[in-house]
């Protein structure tokens, strides 16, 4: 058993680590107790040990069952194809813990979401101001994440503190919310001396919608459409990560056939949002004709998802229990046919980009993300890729991917231009594994099974095409979701933008930012 | 170059026409959006879009709309970076508390006269998250609305043929 072996690891570092209690709900998951004075070092032991960035910390009010609030730390274990979550009691009279985030960068952001949503307090984090409560509209005292929250208390509203950067000639520059293209809500502030940046300050959350707050209470098999809109250019990701919770809690396995229609799907969602990417770069640069041609591509692939599912986001395909949508004989070629045609395209696209030298010499060492910054943040999903660390959750846990022999691809220098090419890669490579996925589909197989609702909580884990999109969820007997923590890659890889941009000009912003292309309603859910 | 221009002449037009119905009245549907425009806004219609709390689907329907397939430019239409420069503002998602200030300043900041449109289920009244305790709700409680265009996302079709119909009856 894998499970044990880590805790037999931990024990080296941590020799008097009591372990409250300990299980292996499914093969991919290992949970364990720790007291909470025991919490931090086991943490930490974890992250270096693994090693992997804090994937998830969140609470959970469990106040009416056993007077406690608790929180679960995930980390990632690619060797073992396990998530490793460690849970700690935290009583209700005093509700804090001590802070992961000095020893754990990847941590801090978790921290100030759970204070600013429970009113848990990370003591000693040294930054603890609110990330999507916005203190101009909303009153202090007040956390909607508890059980008991009705409606925000009256209080007094307060104004945002930026951190300032100081000294002869430093000016600031305010961004937003509102952006001049058509694109989602936040500001930015750039501190600048001269022409270079020298602090990028991000400060999120302006979509702010409540979403973990909405899936409470509702019935899981009824709620998958709320995690279709939590970020809609990954609408098959979140859903897929949410079923997949949701299966593994119903202890259900799903047809054959619906995890390669699932493979496919996920793919066209990559392969559309990568080609979209890819011109952005290049009209963040003033290079408009490749920004067209990969325009005319989008389209192709957003009309072949309408074609195949009916979506052109593919939404309403995935259920708890398999999917809905089918693809036949007849939409198999289709999908061929396109997919062809779309490749033609693409090559052309790559060559223009390559065959021009001033596009290269823009994207080429502009916004670099330095490895160790990467790993030191917790950075995931592509960007971390394009900086040179090797994750992946399609190459790591075991399915479809590893049969088709999925091939990850990395990069070293972590700049623009490694990202452009990440995504080319990417995009090759995913047509080759819909072209894998759809020569195994079967005819007129079965493709979904009536799921039975039952009571558990478990982790479900998609490789987006931004990284990896996690669900924990948490029911009651009756199928009930009592709490549904959401993860989206752009969460962690915000603070990459922030890091990867410094030094750079401002005009280089928005190229940078569109190399990372992060979801706003994916952060700020 | 050579290579940008050898591959824009092999690939030609890829304009299309929109299958509005009736499919003999293709050609003559975006002339008339054309021609309403050129009648009641002078020479054209700009946009300013802005997302207070959309999952970003609407958006990319938004940006589709300009893609060289849509090319909703060529009919007049266009999106400008500023509410100064607007006529009109299309708003997308449920109106999220953080946003409520940023969405009455951007209104505020248009020369009147002015008109606002909404896009996408959320607008209209919150759609899934107007249940939340961060959504104020429907933006025509907070603006004068005078379109809505319905859908999850709209996709470029439906608000074309969503603006043709507005301008033939106002």
């Amino acid at each position: 058993m894998a499970g044990p072996e880590i805790i037999t690891r931990i024990k080296k570092v941590i020799p008097d680590l009591k372990v409250l209690s300990a299980s292996q709900p499914f093969t991919d998951e290992f949970a364990f107790k720790v007291a909470p004075s025991d919490f931090k070092d086991t943490c930490l032991g974890l992250h270096k040990i693994l090693p992997s960035p804090v994937m998830m910390l969140f609470a959970c009010d469990e106040r009416q069952m056993s007077g406690n609030f608790v929180i679960r730390c995930v980390f990632v274990d690619f060797r073992n194809s396990q998530w490793i979550i460690v849970s700690v009691d935290i009583p209700q009279d005093s509700p804090s813990f001590v802070t992961l985030s000095k020893s754990i960068h990847s941590a801090s952001l978790f921290e100030r979401e759970i204070w600013e949503m429970f009113g848990v307090e990370p003591k000693e984090n040294p930054d603890l101001r609110r990330l999507r409560l916005h203190d101009e509209v909303w009153p202090g005292g007040s956390y909607p994440l508890r059980k008991d929250f009705k409606i925000a208390q009256p209080g007094d509203l307060s104004d945002y503190k930026f951190s300032k950067v100081l000294g002869e000639g430093v000016f600031e520059v305010p961004v937003g919310p509102v952006h001049a293209g058509i694109i989602g809500p936040g500001h930015f502030r750039f501190s600048v001396a001269g022409e270079p940046i020298i602090n990028l300050e991000l400060r999120l959350g302006f979509t702010h919608r409540g979403v973990e707050k909405l899936f409470e209470g509702k019935l899981y098999t009824d709620i998958v459409g709320l995690s279709e809109c939590v970020s809609g250019d990954s609408s098959f990701a979140h859903s897929l990560s949410f079923v997949q919770a949701a299966e593994k809690i119903s202890q259900i396995t799903i047809p054959a056939q619906a995890s390669i229609l699932r493979g496919i799907f996920l793919e066209l969602e990559r392969i559309y949002n990568h080609v979209n990417d890819i011109g952005g770069i290049a009209m963040d640069v003033g290079f408009s004709f490749p920004h067209a041609y990969a325009s005319i591509i989008k389209e192709v692939i957003l009309q072949l998802n309408e074609n195949l599912s009916g979506n052109r986001y593919l939404r309403r395909i995935n259920v708890v229990g398999g999917v809905t949508q089918d693809i036949d004989e007849a939409k198999k070629i289709l999908l061929l046919d396109s997919l062809k045609r779309i490749k033609l395209d693409f090559n052309e696209l790559v060559k223009i980009l390559n065959s021009s030298v001033s596009f290269m010499d823009r994207v080429d060492t502009t916004g670099v993300l330095r490895k160790k910054t990467a790993e030191d943040l917790g950075v995931v999903g592509l960007a971390a890729r394009a900086s040179g660390i090797p994750t992946d959750l399609r190459k790591y846990f075991p399915g479809i991917y590893k049969q088709a022999k999925f091939k990850m691809v990395t990069q070293g220098s972590g700049d623009v231009l490694a990202r452009l090419r990440l995504r080319i890669s990417e995009f090759e490579e995913s047509c080759r594994l819909i072209e894998d996925f759809a020569s195994s589909l079967e005819k007129r197989e079965k493709l979904r099974v009536e799921p039975q609702l039952k009571e558990g909580s478990a982790l479900g884990y998609t490789e987006g095409w931004r990284g990896p999109v996690l669900y924990w969820l948490e029911t009651s007997p009756g199928g009930l979701i009592k709490r549904c923590k959401v993860v989206d890659a752009s969460f962690l890889n915000w603070q990459g933008l922030s890091f990867a941009v410094l030094g750079n000009i401002i005009p280089d912003f928005p190229l940078c930012n569109k190399s990372f292309d992060l979801s706003y309603s994916g952060n700020d859910l | 170059m050579i290579y940008i221009a050898k591959t824009r002449i092999l690939k030609g037009v890829v304009t299309r026409n929109f299958d509005l119905k009736p499919v003999d009245r293709i050609e003559s549907s975006g002339t008339e959006l054309k021609a309403l425009i050129l009648a009641r806004f002078g020479r054209s219609l700009n946009i300013r879009e802005v997302d207070t709390g959309s999952c970003g689907a609407c958006e990319s329907e938004i940006i589709s709309l300009n893609n060289p397939i849509y090319d909703l430019q060529r009919f007049g239409i266009n999106f400008v970076a500023s509410p100064r420069h607007a006529d009109c503002l299309l708003v997308t998602g449920p109106v999220s508390k953080n946003m409520s200030i940023a969405l009455k300043k951007t209104y505020e900041a248009m020369p009147a006269p002015k008109f606002v449109i909404t896009c996408g289920d959320c607008a209209l009244n919150g759609g899934l998250f107007k249940d939340s305790y961060y959504v104020e709700g429907a933006v025509k409680d907070i603006l004068p609305v005078a379109l809505h265009i319905p859908g999850c996302p709209p996709n470029p079709l439906i608000f074309i043929r969503a603006f043709l119909g507005f301008l033939r009856k106002s």
